[in-house]
């Protein structure tokens, strides 16, 4: 961590020495810690971010998790049964979202601005991936394909939202003084692992003037990480040892309940 | 106490899942089965992705049954002979499952197959059960000498060729039957993550006629290799095998599964069936009704990618 902000130092110098007044270094942003660490008692953490800026603003804070692609599916009702029918796939969406800001977003930017950078679940976008499924409207036509994609993607965003795992905290963003501010990321019991982006815009005026992205790795550590690992570099060896342990327990019951007859 | 499951990748309170194992357990022990119809949506209902809940279940099986079979053994209630004879079918049911399970995953209507085929299965099960506990009550109450029984109908079943002899069973019927019944317990196991005891119990007492008596040993020792099979298939290709939830739960579950044991000895036959069917016909109401009522949320996620990723 000290040497993250000594490198921060170091670009601050750079920047400053190389083109004064460029809104480069204008935010300046540092998390508490870079590695969120899965133990075996792991129930969810919180990361802190500070951060300080020249000058007015407002502050979006956006940590963006590895992204994956994702499978949509409607539930549709055939003869009584409610079964899966139409899917859409969606391309690089983010595994975990989290947005803070320290005021309302609709009132420090335009939905195009906010759209450009994916800044509040409301401007999220990801690219399709294979055929947009026809979907009837209650009109009798069928849905248009921006109706169905927006249609399909809310769905997408609220399912993350109920997993706690795209989250829309307004106000999280504090200013402690005019320059300074802190901001708090809270992370759920089942936050994915792997690579994460938190990435600190400054707004002014209705645009961004500047971001600056810090990495944030979400790894599992010790006895969790060490059977993760092995379950998946040696599958044979792992599936064996745990029908080995079930036989095992298995007889040692029988043997400490044994009946006194 | 909050744990972290490295497969299933999230946290769970270990004092929920050991109460969860030895309630279950309990059952299990007490009727013969594996408890797995129960305890599969209870995982599902408390967060753990289905996969992760039908491959650990499989490999909590192993456990229970080898503590329940045990017991059994002691009395003399495992017919060996009749047991291997399933366990042939058995295993080509579990291969064949767990590549149905796999494809299902990918057209994205394994959850649909998984209820359907609990309601279809439960519901008959339980009919079946439910009116011949009923009738052997009925019949007790009734006073009369209880008409002595033959050891069991002659049917068409019996018409099988390859015949064998299973002198523990008092049987000589086809071994295409036991098989038969074998391959449908394994399908069960990898598709529903279950032991399948509610349908191999019913069946080896109705389709073949076996003494009640060493239908809960034999069905147990013969889904001991079914469940180990299906526990290493899940491990190696899909990764649903989680050794932690698997612990907590054969704890809770072993211990159960002893008192259950002990307590099937104080009820009668007939009304631990009743008892039974009424169980399984509850699971199998409360699963359909979630299939016809209108969802709240009408869309489901799920990460495009099978294996790998998350």
């Amino acid at each position: 961590m000290g040497r993250v902000t000594t490198v921060i130092g170091l670009l601050l110098l750079g920047g400053a020495a190389v083109s004064r007044g460029a809104s480069a270094q204008e935010v300046v942003a540092d998390l508490s810690h870079h590695l969120i660490a899965i133990t075996t008692e792991f129930t969810g953490t919180a990361v802190t971010l500070f951060g300080s800026i020249e000058g007015e603003g407002d502050i979006a804070v956006i940590v963006r998790g590895p992204s994956e692609p994702v499978t949509v599916r409607q539930k549709d009702r055939v003869a009584g049964v409610w079964i899966n029918s139409a899917s859409l796939t969606f391309e690089q969406v983010p595994s975990y979202y989290s947005v803070a800001a320290n005021r309302p977003l609709d009132n420090v930017a335009r939905p195009s601005v906010l759209t450009r950078h994916g800044i509040g679940l409301n401007y999220l976008n990801f690219p399709v991936r294979g055929n947009i499924p026809r979907i009837a409207s209650p009109d009798g036509g069928s849905l248009s394909e921006e109706a169905t994609i927006d249609m399909f993607r809310e769905a997408l965003i609220r399912n993350f939202q109920h997993d706690d795992l795209y989250v829309d905290d307004l106000g999280v963003v504090t200013f402690l003084g005019p320059n300074l501010f802190r901001a708090t990321i809270e992370f759920p019991t089942n936050v994915p692992t792997g690579q994460y982006t938190v990435s600190v815009y400054l707004i002014r005026d209705g645009d961004i003037v500047t971001a600056q992205t810090s990495p944030l790795v979400v790894s599992k550590i010790g006895l969790g990480a060490n059977i993760f690992d092995f379950s998946r570099r040696n599958a044979a060896a792992y599936g064996l040892l745990a029908i080995a342990m079930a036989v095992f327990f298995g007889w040692l019951a029988s043997i400490v309940f044994r009946s006194p007859r | 106490m909050q744990i972290y499951l490295p497969i299933a990748e999230m946290s769970v309170n270990l004092l929920l899942i050991l109460m969860m194992g030895g309630a279950v357990g309990f059952l299990s022990g007490m009727f013969g089965v594996g408890g797995g119809f129960l305890m599969t949506p209870l995982l599902i209902f408390i967060g753990v992705p289905p996969s992760v809940a039908v491959g650990t279940q499989a490999n909590q099986l192993v456990a229970a049954s080898v503590s329940g079979v045990l017991a059994h053994w002691k009395r003399g209630n495992v017919d060996v002979k009749m047991g291997v004879v399933m366990m042939a079918g058995s295993t080509v049911g579990t291969i064949l499952g767990v590549y149905i399970f796999g494809l299902l995953q990918r057209l994205g209507q394994i959850d649909l197959v998984i209820s359907l085929s609990y309601v279809l299965f439960l519901g008959l099960i339980a009919v079946l059960m439910l009116t011949e506990s009923l009738r052997a009550m009925r019949q007790r109450r009734r006073g009369g000498p209880a008409a002595r029984r033959k050891l069991h109908k002659h049917n068409v079943l019996h018409g099988l060729p390859l015949k064998m002899r299973f002198p523990k069973s008092r049987l000589y019927i086809s071994a295409l039957l036991p098989c038969g019944i074998g391959f449908i317990g394994g399908l069960l196991v990898a598709i529903m993550g279950i032991g399948g005891g509610f349908f191999l119990v019913p069946a080896m007492i109705y389709l073949l006629g076996m003494p009640a008596m060493a239908v809960a040993g034999t069905s147990l020792f013969q889904i001991i290799f079914t469940t180990a099979i299906a526990t290493f298939l899940q491990a190696t290709q899909n990764h649903t095998v989680d050794v932690v939830l698997a612990l907590m739960l054969l704890a809770g579950g072993v211990i159960g599964a002893q008192w259950g044991t002990r307590a099937s000895g104080v009820l009668r036959g007939d009304q631990a069936r009743a008892l039974l069917a009424a169980m399984v016909m509850v699971v199998c109401i409360s699963l359909a009704w979630d299939l016809v009522a209108t969802p709240e949320e009408r869309f489901s996620i799920s990460v495009a990618q099978l294996v790998g990723g998350r």
